[in-house]
């Protein structure tokens, strides 16, 4: 307030050129015989207290890059600032005095809560394994939390099976509470969820964010979803960033191709406008992150593809304040004449 | 509907039950509805509100136990679906009814080729030989839009992406030309990429062949561009039945206008907080005697829980199951 001119804070998360490569192994002697690229050089910051949504199909890296972001893999390349730390970089000492800033809440809550432990017990690991609470402060806790994402407490000694899907994922985000984190990693948090359960737990995420200043990445397939709940979005395809964009820039007037057949392919709920729409269909399905196309990853599938796509990788970079978009179409705008005619 | 037109299938109080060991679950109760030809009827409604169960029954394909057929009709081509017998049933399953199901992964054999998968309809239903059923194949093959169709029909499932197994499935269940297609989530599973290609294919191949489809989904923003005429299920009840324009424009039911409500949408107005229907679909472990959207219904009136209102016609094709007039507006 002092001083308007003031440098910005420094981004909470500060991804430069993720890299995460998983080996093939084969032939008689098991050799490595490639690499499945699911994340290929990714570049984005997350500033505290907002949301980076971050979309895809299915097979485009969106899940690998969130658990590489917390290093629950070892990553090929790049760097990841959280806070400060590299923690691309940090020794598993290190790590384990950071994992409490950061958390992650899963795709499916049955699967990630193990169904031999009370819920109590569940939502109480982290505290028994990272803070000095005893067990009396412990279980306070524990029931404060439940309060916070609307369990009620009575339930704590049941068993993930007893509950609801929705309510499981609530068991999912008290569980990431648990630690007072500053950021995390929602990776399809409502994906298995019914429609009229999805609204709720957006709702309880927004309404944590706003009483405990939490950071997120959220990522969903969903893109009426993300539109609801994030700031910023990134899209994903084939282990890339192609655009990102604030949230009301990138679905007004999305600038590279894919985003706008992304777009253009989510159903509309209602006839009206669903029958006015000019849908943009993509042929094809996505290429393998085994092998790649040579030049733009989404030269195979563009309906604007013109030859400089298909020898040279475009550069992710900022086409206006605030917007980052990988395309030759905007990037090169003396060979744009053959695009603009389409 | 014009009148002298017979639907195609006529559903009428369908009720089944299944008998578990924590007791009884009623998931269908007096199910009706009826599909004409050349229409596509959508089926919405979440998860356990027996729209699955509904299509499976109607069929037989429930396995008995623990699925009980308690009541109903299902007049199809002259006969009644739940009484004819096993052989008659066969013979139009597969050749008369076509079934899409939802996870193509999962209801594909993976030890036979695809090309074997989509013969076998065509030898056992159409009397086809070998050399004649593969050229058909290829054919259908080719007709729901797969590259290289001959030569992809000695592939295994594996060997194809998950948009590619749902064409594989459809080009199965359109094998013998049905004269009714049910297709039970066929794009749920699927990137929207995929979803829209399939959407696409399934409006031409309705538009060639005139077949009658029964689309079931949760998703509403796919009915509201496939289908012509909607019911939406809750507690194994169908709510509302309307034509697609006056679903969406003019929904009654409570759940069906706090169901649209809580669709966020990618290019109309975004809302600062989404709206929610509190609470849980019901279990039903007994014949529903009150409303089963009673606990979640915001308009609940003592008349509700004394008594499971009747579907009754509120306009042209437009029908609900609510004992609310929808007089008073809501929030």
């Amino acid at each position: 307030m002092v001083d308007t001119l003031a440098e910005p804070p420094p981004p909470l998360v500060q991804v430069r050129n993720l890299t995460m490569h998983f080996p093939v192994h084969g032939g008689l002697l098991q050799r490595r015989v490639g690499a499945i690229k699911a994340v290929d050089g990714v570049t984005f910051d997350i500033h505290r207290g907002e949301t980076l949504g971050l979309v895809g199909e299915s097979g485009c890296g969106k899940t690998t890059c969130g658990r590489a972001i917390l290093r629950l893999y070892e990553l090929t390349g790049g760097s990841v600032h959280i806070g400060g730390t590299n923690i691309a970089e940090a020794t598993p000492d290190q790590l384990r005095k950071l994992r409490p800033a950061m958390q992650m809440v899963f795709q499916d809550p049955l699967a990630s809560l193990n169904p031999r432990m009370t819920v109590a017990s569940i939502i109480g690991e982290p505290l028994k394994e990272h803070t000095r609470l005893d067990k009396t402060e412990r279980l306070a806790r524990i029931h404060e939390l439940m309060d916070q994402v609307g369990l009620n407490h009575d339930f704590a000694n049941r068993y993930p099976h007893e509950f609801s899907g929705g309510q499981r994922q609530r068991i999912g985000i008290a569980r990431a509470l648990a630690l007072n984190p500053q950021f995390i990693v929602c990776d399809e948090p409502i994906a298995a969820l019914d429609v009229s359960i999805q609204a709720q737990v957006v709702n309880l995420l927004e309404d944590l964010q706003d009483r405990l200043g939490l950071t997120y990445l959220f990522i969903s397939h969903d893109l009426s979803m993300v539109r609801h709940i994030a700031d910023r979005v990134a899209v994903m395809y084939l282990g890339r960033i192609v655009e990102l964009a604030p949230r009301e820039s990138l679905y007004s007037d999305p600038r590279h191709p894919y985003t706008r057949a992304l777009l253009s392919a989510v159903p509309e709920p209602d006839p009206v406008l669903a029958a006015r729409r000019n849908r943009m269909i993509l042929t094809g399905d996505v290429p393998s992150p085994a092998h790649p196309p040579e030049g733009c990853n989404f030269c195979t599938r563009c309906p604007q593809v013109m030859d400089i796509c298909t020898t040279i990788d475009p550069e992710f970079r900022e086409v206006e304040p605030g917007r980052f978009v990988a395309c030759h179409l905007l990037t090169e705008p003396k060979n744009n004449q053959q695009g603009s005619l389409l | 509907m014009p009148d002298g037109v017979l639907p195609v299938l006529d559903v009428r109080d369908l009720t089944t039950v299944f008998h578990t060991r924590s007791g009884d679950l009623h998931a269908v109760n007096s199910v009706s509805f009826d599909l004409h030809a050349g229409e596509l009827l959508g089926v919405v409604g979440e998860s356990g509100s027996g729209k699955s169960v509904t299509m499976m029954a109607l069929i037989g394909l429930l396995p008995s136990p623990p699925a009980v057929v308690r009541s109903g009709q299902v007049l199809f081509g002259g006969h009644d679906l739940l009484t004819v017998d096993k052989d008659t049933l066969r013979a139009i399953r597969g050749k008369r009814i076509g079934f899409v199901f939802q996870d193509p992964m999962t209801s594909l054999n993976p030890v036979f080729t695809v090309g074997f998968q989509i013969m076998e309809p065509l030898r056992k239903h159409m009397g086809l030989n070998k050399s004649a059923a593969w050229t058909r194949a290829a054919e259908l093959l080719h007709l729901v839009g797969i590259p290289d169709a001959t030569q992809r029909l000695k592939d295994y499932p594996h060997q194809f992406s998950g948009g590619m197994r749902q064409r594989v499935m459809i080009a199965m269940a359109l094998a013998c030309d049905p004269e009714v297609l049910i297709a039970d989530e066929p794009t749920t599973a699927l990137d929207v990429t995929i979803q829209a290609q399939i959407l696409e294919l399934i409006k031409a191949l309705r538009e060639k062949s005139g077949m009658a489809i029964i689309w079931i989904t949760h998703d509403l923003g796919v009915i509201a561009g496939i289908a012509d005429r909607v019911i939406v299920m809750y507690g194994g009840q169908v709510v509302e039945q309307a034509p697609v324009a006056e679903l969406f424009a003019n929904p009654r039911h409570p759940y069906t206008r706090a169901l649209l409500k809580t669709v966020p949408s990618v290019h109309g107005q975004r809302a600062a907080r989404l709206k929610v229907i509190e609470g849980q679909p019901p279990i039903l472990r007994s014949a529903p005697d009150a409303c089963v959207f009673l606990p979640r219904c915001a308009h609940g009136f003592g008349r509700c829980a004394a008594e499971n209102p009747q579907r009754r016609a509120v306009g042209v094709g437009h029908d609900l199951a609510c004992h609310w007039d929808g007089e008073t507006e809501d929030g």
